[in-house]
């Protein structure tokens, strides 16, 4: 027995409440201090939040934290492999710093070959100067967290693509535009799932089976062929942002499904509980039953939803932006930087054009683990 | 149960029929159509001018012309009566014979994805769920994670990367070269075996993720009941009390969503074998559409719906078969 001890899986009682004298603390505690106490022992879900708050701060300080803008290239460094920063030059402590590229050309294929030049040391500094850029696209700024204190020396910390532009930079920028379709098409769907699912579970009965069968069918058909063929039709010639907002709603459209389905068994489940009848037959009207006794009671499982599709948006978008549907240059996000790993030999030659990818799985994976989290603490009073 | 089964396939008919109009529609949309594209070519080529009722003609030879339910039920009459999916304009083939090339290939790979996901999860879940928080345990959680957030086409993009470095194989196709185009043949089959798997491995990924994990939780659950240890107090050896009892109640939950694991198959099918450029339909499928390749693309579109709508009604009948729950309706 007291090897499950030492395992330190607590017994049921004591799972979230650290000791006997918290019970008064537990009957005052709030629906969301509670949450938040169960949450807190899932330390994969923290951890998974912590890295979500951190992309979105980068995402929406996205210049800050880049060295290079996400269009800025040097045509001479074209597909130049990433620089390991090191901290010693031949033993002597010298600060952060990269070597530069030598360039040789092969004699048979007359392609370029970089290799570490280690006459060149190009410093790395924090808080340099950059390229100027807009903070919040209101107030200009210079500030960039590091890179090299001369705005034209080769800086390619996660290599360079076929342009010569920063991978590391785009990378960041790209978050923006990847996390945020992910946002858009969410509430959307939230939207729509709440409104059909409210009916289906309030109002029971054909209304309710009718709805069911269309979300049937709805689910029964593969996804990426038909959204394929939606995205596809999205004429070449127009701006990216009205592209970018129609791929979110199209995204939302197979989300809403879900989402529905977990407002209508939240709906079913609370259209027989007690305090619902008392607050009924106290006078209240349907809407004020909704809006301040229902909706309370489930919004926590609507959260831990909508965290948990996110990532799949994110994918699709990638998905779809690597396919060359949807998303265009020059917007940058992750799947369109995949694009240029389409050639397998590009890929074999220039492997550093993966790390796009690298990112996707980060942020999905923590958008995963928060998510579940968030799920599992949404029932605080289920051990 | 005959009730259920004839409720079951009306709905796999009705949900055909919303799909084929789907499709169809979906194919429409993009403005312009094949009739402009031409006069536009032709204008370049010849930089002359095209004489308005060529267009006019053109539109009413190929029916385009027409209102949309016209032309869909012109469309559908065709399909079902002759069997002719219209004209590829793309590549001037029947487009019959570009989806017959491209289709079989495509449930076979679905159907391998699917049973890879049985094949590999089951044996797993259970295993973890048995040997509680031992090596296997944290490992199925691991790959549960794993499976959850790469994304099935960065791991297809991996597996190219690395069949390039260590294989040195320029591709990863779904036959050696020497049978490509030969006749089928015992030999043949074999050669798809072996290929078949990795791209397969890559969609089923995520399947088996989600299986694993819910298999052992199933699982996990039945072992606490009274009657497993009931049957083991009255002698049964441990591996036969397992697989009688709790493995068997354990599995009836994913009877039901057998189903409604091939909507998503398809769709990891399809874009894997964009990527890996797989002789299946999705290459194909991707082109269509970004030609305009309208006929091809809405047979493509239907065949696969259909192919999912088929399975689904399959594991409906599966379920009524397994569960006396709905035999006994």
């Amino acid at each position: 027995m007291t090897k499950w001890f030492k395992r330190n899986k607590p017994l049921p009682e004591q799972s979230m409440y650290r000791a006997q004298e918290d019970e008064t603390r537990i009957e005052a505690a709030s629906q969301w201090l509670l949450m938040w106490w169960k949450f807190r022992k899932d330390r994969l879900a923290v951890v998974g939040g912590i890295v979500v708050i951190l992309t979105y701060l980068i995402a929406i300080n996205a210049e800050f934290f880049a060295p290079k803008s996400s269009v800025w290239f040097l045509k001479d460094y074209v597909y130049a492999p990433p620089q390991t920063i090191h901290f010693f030059h031949e033993g002597k402590w010298q600060g952060p710093f990269v070597y530069g590229y030598k360039f040789e050309r092969d004699p048979r294929s007359l392609k370029k070959i970089f290799a570490v030049d280690y006459e060149t040391r190009i410093p790395v500094r924090f808080f340099v100067r950059g390229e100027p850029y807009k903070w919040l696209g209101l107030f200009p700024a210079r500030l960039r967290l590091f890179g090299p204190p001369n705005v034209n020396e080769p800086f390619y910390p996660l290599g360079a693509d076929r342009s010569g532009r920063d991978v590391f930079s785009r990378i960041i920028y790209s978050a923006r535009v990847s996390l945020t379709v992910g946002l858009i098409g969410v509430f959307t769907s939230l939207v729509i799932g709440l409104v059909v699912g409210g009916i289906s579970g309030l109002m029971g009965g054909w209304i309710d089976n009718l709805i069911q069968r269309f979300m049937e069918i709805l689910q029964s058909v593969p996804q990426v062929p038909i959204l394929l063929a939606l995205a596809a039709v999205i004429p070449i010639d127009w701006k990216p942002v009205r592209v970018y907002f129609v791929v979110s709603i199209l995204l939302s459209f197979v989300t809403w499904v879900g989402m529905a389905r977990v407002v209508r068994g939240r709906f079913l489940a609370l259209r027989t509980e007690d305090f619902i009848l008392a607050a009924r037959l106290d006078g209240a009207s349907t809407f004020r039953l909704i809006t301040k006794h229902m909706i309370p009671s489930f919004l926590s499982h609507i959260i831990a939803s909508i965290t948990l599709s996110i990532p799949y948006m994110i994918l699709n978008e990638t998905v779809f932006s690597y396919l060359g549907v949807g998303l265009r240059p020059p917007v940058v996000s992750w799947g369109i930087m995949l694009q240029d790993t389409r050639q397998i030999v590009t890929v074999a030659s220039f492997p550093w054009l993966l790390f796009p990818a690298g990112a996707v799985v980060i942020v999905t994976l923590s958008m995963n683990f928060l998510g579940n989290g968030l799920r599992d603490a949404a029932d605080p009073y289920a051990t | 149960m005959w009730k259920y089964l004839l409720r079951r396939f009306g709905y796999a008919l009705f949900t055909l029929f919303i799909i084929s109009v789907v499709s169809f529609g979906v194919i429409q949309l993009p403005p312009g159509d094949y009739v402009t594209d031409t006069v536009n070519r032709i204008r370049q080529m010849s930089g002359g001018q095209v004489p308005p009722e060529w267009e006019q003609r053109m539109r009413e030879a190929y029916g385009f012309g027409d209102p949309f339910y016209l032309q869909y039920y012109k469309w559908m009459r065709r399909i079902l009566l002759d069997g002719n999916f219209g004209w590829s304009f793309t590549y001037q083939r029947d487009a019959r014979e570009m989806i017959l090339e491209r289709l079989p290939m495509s449930a076979t790979m679905s159907l391998a994805s699917f049973l890879l996901i049985w094949a590999i999860a089951l044996p797993l879940g259970i295993y973890a769920a048995v040997k509680k928080y031992s090596v296997f345990d944290y490992g199925a959680s691991f790959l549960g994670f794993f499976g959850l957030a790469v994304p099935n086409f960065v791991l297809a993009l991996i597996a190219l990367y690395f069949s390039y470095r260590w294989f040195d194989r320029a591709a990863i196709g779904l036959f050696s070269p020497q049978y490509v185009d030969a006749p089928w043949s015992f030999a043949k089959v074999l050669d798809l075996l072996q290929h078949l798997w990795i791209p397969a491995l890559v969609v089923s990924l995520s399947g088996i993720a989600g299986l694993v994990q819910t298999m052992r939780a199933n699982l996990l659950d039945e072992l606490n009941k009274p009657y497993v240890i009931t049957a083991r107090s009255k002698g049964l050896s441990e591996a036969r009390l397992l697989w009688k009892y709790p493995v068997r109640h354990a599995l009836n939950p994913f009877i039901s969503t057998i189903g409604w694991m091939l909507p998503s198959l398809v769709s990891g099918e399809t874009i894997v074998s964009i990527v890996l450029n797989l002789p299946t339909a999705g290459p194909v499928l991707y082109g269509a559409l970004m030609q305009q390749d309208q006929y091809v693309a809405a047979g493509f579109i239907l065949l696969l719906s259909g192919l999912t709508i088929v399975g689904t009604f399959i594991s409906d009948l599966l379920l009524a078969m397994l569960d006396p729950r709905i035999r006994l309706q």
